[in-house]
């Protein structure tokens, strides 16, 4: 089923770990697989990359056994199998580690490991289980503690946490899909190292991500999907991330967009005033300490910086769902600070694309319609009296899934089964829409597809352009340089800048964020004056 | 036998389940029947002929729907909005006490009596569902508990009242009988009472507010997902308050037909446990608020049709209460088999 070129000195096809044969699979009417054709080469990293909404994830769900597909074959070892349920898939040795984490955060990692264990007797015996771990931890380079308790870790290490779980029932077909959305580069750096090393041990992984450059760096191969089918394989040494742009999107894809020069602010005004904020997170450690800046209309000030680092204490302060310890902010010419609520705040024009897409920014049940107009359903022209329009509500939907060019099945779909990609969209088209005074968005393009990111990047400079005051939260320190026209870093919880965008370059804002890092309590020694 | 996830249950597929389901419960409620000495096949037959089988049965069926039902709608729109009301059975009291102090005590002019009667009920049943309602929206106590709670402490009121300020000349706890003009009128030869138009009203209302209006979205949504609805702007506290009341309000409403549509007067036991009845009606509806009124039905028949076997085959009243819990988790456990497939076999 390889239908991509291969280079002319590869070796006669090894034998296969996992095959899927055109898989199809529908959901309603809607078809999300048509063709999907994968193989899986013994010891081989394979990655598989495609739009949103390409049909990856739901691809890798019925390996795992998650969905039934409608037609096709699956082969494990080269023997046909069906894998009727996630248990089945565990037993012949595949495993999975979703985008979205499923860990009991309540629970320790190792009760978490322990869940997924089957036939676990009445009183496991832990002791023994904690050293496994241990022993898998110190053999792959995945430092985790059994007893920590999850809501304590960070992301990385959550994700080593799900990589555990995998390895606990002797996985040898691993399949992660898009693990680097939420990792740092140098937590990306460390997984690579792990995958590296179980690949050594003859494990076989299918990788999913949106990240070109990473995929050239980790893979072997490299499967490209569109519209539910598998339109080719090509061996990652001879590709380039041209090619497999063009081969995913059908078009050249260019990223490097330069902005013009931001707005002249003659007389304007600031649009927002930051002075001394300081705020605590969640478990009562301090989080931000004595913030100050502040944003012009027509330009975008781009915070660079480590997630973890106070970014949410920081938006969720501006957009007013938390509460700051001390400090205040001013909007417009407004001389008194205000007291912030997200009411108050969609009321003066602030649009927010908040971190967690999946709890805040959406509402899963919800459909596609009503997802698309969670902050303009109690105004006119979509609420008269007390009443929706729901008429007005549709054709507003219908367009904002044309422009943004959403993939769904029909606007009444419950948002949740969107794809991650096309449910991120769904926030940036509704943030967007509203045509914000200030926007407040925290890492946009985590999960687009390239095409995708060309297009939402293209559209926050028009909004820019037209005026709008762009605070741009993110680690990617491509996008923080191609769209910021002042930079700041917020590390530790205090931030550094913002300085103009040509005063500064990658190398030291590199070492603003990761200077943070290191030394969490020495953030003031190592912050330049 | 395996469990194998399948992705969307169609319609059939759930009305099968459903059906399924309830054969179990009244397979399982056959044997102890058959512990009884009864033949269940003609114990079932009676309470089907005894509920729905003359015209009779039906309009008692009917009478005993509409306190089911009412509560049955408050609680299933709470539940909409992710809130928990176990306290019809209280705010239904907390009703029938203020509709019959205005009865009694009030007395106000004769045409404006059923109104002021029926707003009071409201008004109570809303307040007491209040009170919970205001500790969980700023202080964060569960709402399940404080609703719960709240149920002991009215039945207490009720019967402080009746056995004690508001006792009639005769030896029971009773009040004396309303004024006339506050009694209900009823279907000729029937006790139906308009509290059965009511409750059919009140349904469409309740479904069209949950479809069509901004309310309805907030609840949704809030139901949905709270942090979204906080990001939204959702006016949380209020929201619950007001939910809440008109909850409270719908179960306050049926213990006021209760007393002047069918007591005319206020007795110790207004209310045998609709309350608590109405939460698995609202459960076995979805949540859905003209299923509701479909479930409430059933389940007065299910009283109806039990008091009469009760009499005529001498089956004590605890085996229809097993029956109604039976048909309760059998129907719950169905929802699996909606969303499962059964395979038979090793693999
Ligand atoms: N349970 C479901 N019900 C209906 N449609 C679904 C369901 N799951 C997925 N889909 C649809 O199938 C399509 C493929 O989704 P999938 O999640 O596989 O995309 P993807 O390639 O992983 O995209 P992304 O890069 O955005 O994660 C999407 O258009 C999605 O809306
Ligand atoms: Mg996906």
């Amino acid at each position: 089923m390889d239908r991509g070129r291969r280079a002319p000195d590869a070796p006669p096809p090894p034998e296969c770990a996992l095959e899927l044969r055109g898989i199809q699979k529908r959901f309603g009417q809607f078809r999300a697989l048509a063709a999907a054709s994968l193989s899986l080469w013994k010891g081989e990293i394979h990655a598989v990359v495609g739009e949103n909404g390409a049909g990856k994830s739901t691809l890798m769900n019925v390996a795992t056994g998650i969905y039934q597909p409608d037609g096709g074959e699956v082969l494990v070892n080269g023997i046909p199998v069906r894998l009727s349920s996630p248990r089945r898939a565990r037993e012949l040795g595949i495993g999975m580690v979703h985008p979205h984490f499923l860990l009991a955060r309540r629970h320790t990692v190792l009760d978490n490991v322990l869940l997924g264990l089957p036939g676990v007797p009445v009183l496991p015996d832990r002791k023994a289980l904690g050293e496994r771990i241990r022993g898998l931890a110190g053999r792959y380079g995945l430092p985790v503690d059994p007893d920590a308790f999850v809501w304590q870790l960070s992301v990385g290490e959550q994700q080593r946490v799900e990589i555990v779980k995998t390895l606990i029932h002797d996985a040898r077909i691993l399949i992660l899909d898009e693990p680097t959305a939420v990792l740092t580069p140098s937590e990306a750096g460390e997984l690579f190292g792990v995958l590296r090393r179980l690949k050594a041990d003859g494990t076989s992984i299918v990788f999913i991500s949106h990240k070109l450059e990473e995929l050239l760096e980790i893979s072997d191969r490299i499967s490209i999907m569109r519209c539910g089918e598998t339109v080719g394989t090509v061996t990652t040494r001879s590709t380039t991330t041209g090619e497999l742009a063009r081969l995913m999107v059908g078009r050249d894809v260019v990223l490097d967009q330069t902005p013009g020069a931001p707005a002249a602010r003659g007389t304007a005004r600031p649009l927002l005033t930051v002075s001394g904020l300081s705020a605590i997170n969640d478990r009562g450690v301090p989080a931000l300490k004595d913030v100050s800046f502040d944003l012009w209309p027509g330009e975008i000030v781009a915070i660079a910086g480590i997630s973890g680092n106070g970014q949410t204490e920081l938006t969720e302060i501006l957009y007013g769902s938390r509460a700051p310890v001390s400090g205040s902010f001013r909007l417009g010419c407004d001389a008194a600070p205000v007291t912030m609520s997200p009411r108050r705040a969609i009321g003066s024009g602030i649009s927010f694309i908040p971190a967690d897409r999946r709890r805040t920014g959406t509402a899963p049940g919800l459909s596609i319609t009503d997802n698309l107009l969670l902050k303009s359903y109690r105004e006119p022209p979509y609420c008269r009296a007390g009443f929706l329009d729901r008429r007005a509500m549709h054709d507003h939907a219908a367009e904002l899934v044309d422009t943004y060019e959403i993939r769904c099945a029909c606007l009444d779909q419950p948002a949740g089964t969107l794809s991650g990609g096309n449910l991120q969209k769904v926030i940036i088209a509704r943030e967007l829409a509203r045509s914000p005074s200030i926007l407040i968005a925290v890492c946009p393009c985590r999960g687009l597809d390239v095409g995708s990111i060309e297009t939402v990047r293209r559209i926050l400079l028009a909004a820019r352009d037209r005026g709008t005051g762009v605070i741009l939260v993110s680690e990617d320190l491509d996008e923080v340089f191609c769209l910021g026209d002042r930079i700041a870093v917020l590390c530790g919880g205090a931030l550094v800048g913002p300085f103009p965008a040509g005063e500064v370059d990658r190398v030291s804002v590199g070492l603003m964020m990761a200077g943070a890092r290191c030394g969490k309590e020495g953030t003031d020694a190592s912050r330049p004056a | 036998m395996r469990l194998v996830r399948r992705d969307a249950p169609s319609a059939l597929r759930s009305v099968a389940a459903v059906s399924v389901a309830c054969v179990i419960a009244l397979g399982l409620a056959s044997l102890i029947f058959l512990a009884l000495g009864r033949n269940p096949l003609e114990a079932y037959r009676a309470m089907v002929v005894g509920a729905f089988g003359s015209w009779y049965g039906l309009s008692e069926s009917l009478v005993r729907m509409v306190p089911l039902g009412l509560c049955a709608l408050g609680i299933a729109l709470a539940a909409r909005m992710g809130l928990w009301n176990i306290g019809a059975e209280g705010q239904l009291v907390a009703g029938a006490i203020a509709a019959t102090w205005v009865a009694l005590f009030l007395r106000p002019p004769d045409w404006s009596m059923v109104w002021l009667v029926a707003l009071a009920a409201a008004c109570a049943g809303a307040l007491w569902a209040t009170l919970a309602s205001v500790l969980r929206a700023w202080i964060g106590v569960s709402e399940i508990l404080s609703t719960l709670m709240l149920n002991y402490v009215a039945q207490a009121c009720l019967e402080y009242l009746v056995y004690g300020p508001w006792k009639g000349p005769d030896r029971f706890p009773y009040t004396v009988y309303f004024p006339q003009s506050a009694w209900l009128p009823l279907w000729p030869g029937t006790r139906i009472h308009p509290g059965l138009v009511a409750l059919v009203v009140l349904a469409v209302l309740l479904w069209v507010l949950l479809k069509t209006t901004r309310l309805g979205f907030e609840i949704r949504l809030t139901g949905d997902s709270p942090s979204a609805s906080d990001y939204a702007g959702v006016p949380a506290r209020s929201n619950i308050v007001l939910v809440m009341a008109i909850s409270g309000a719908l179960a306050g409403l049926a213990g006021m037909f209760e007393v002047t549509g069918l007591e005319h007067r206020l007795p110790h036991a207004v209310a045998p446990g609709f309350g608590y009845t109405a939460i698995i009606v609202a459960w076995l509806a979805r949540r859905h608020m003209l299923g509701c009124l479909l479930v409430a039905l059933v389940f007065g028949g299910l009283i109806v049709g039990g008091e009469d076997v009760q009499i005529t085959l001498r089956i004590p009243q605890g085996a229809v209460g097993v029956l109604q819990g039976l048909l309760f988790v059998s129907v719950l456990g169905a929802e699996v088999f909606e969303h499962h497939e059964v395979r038979w076999g090793r693999r």
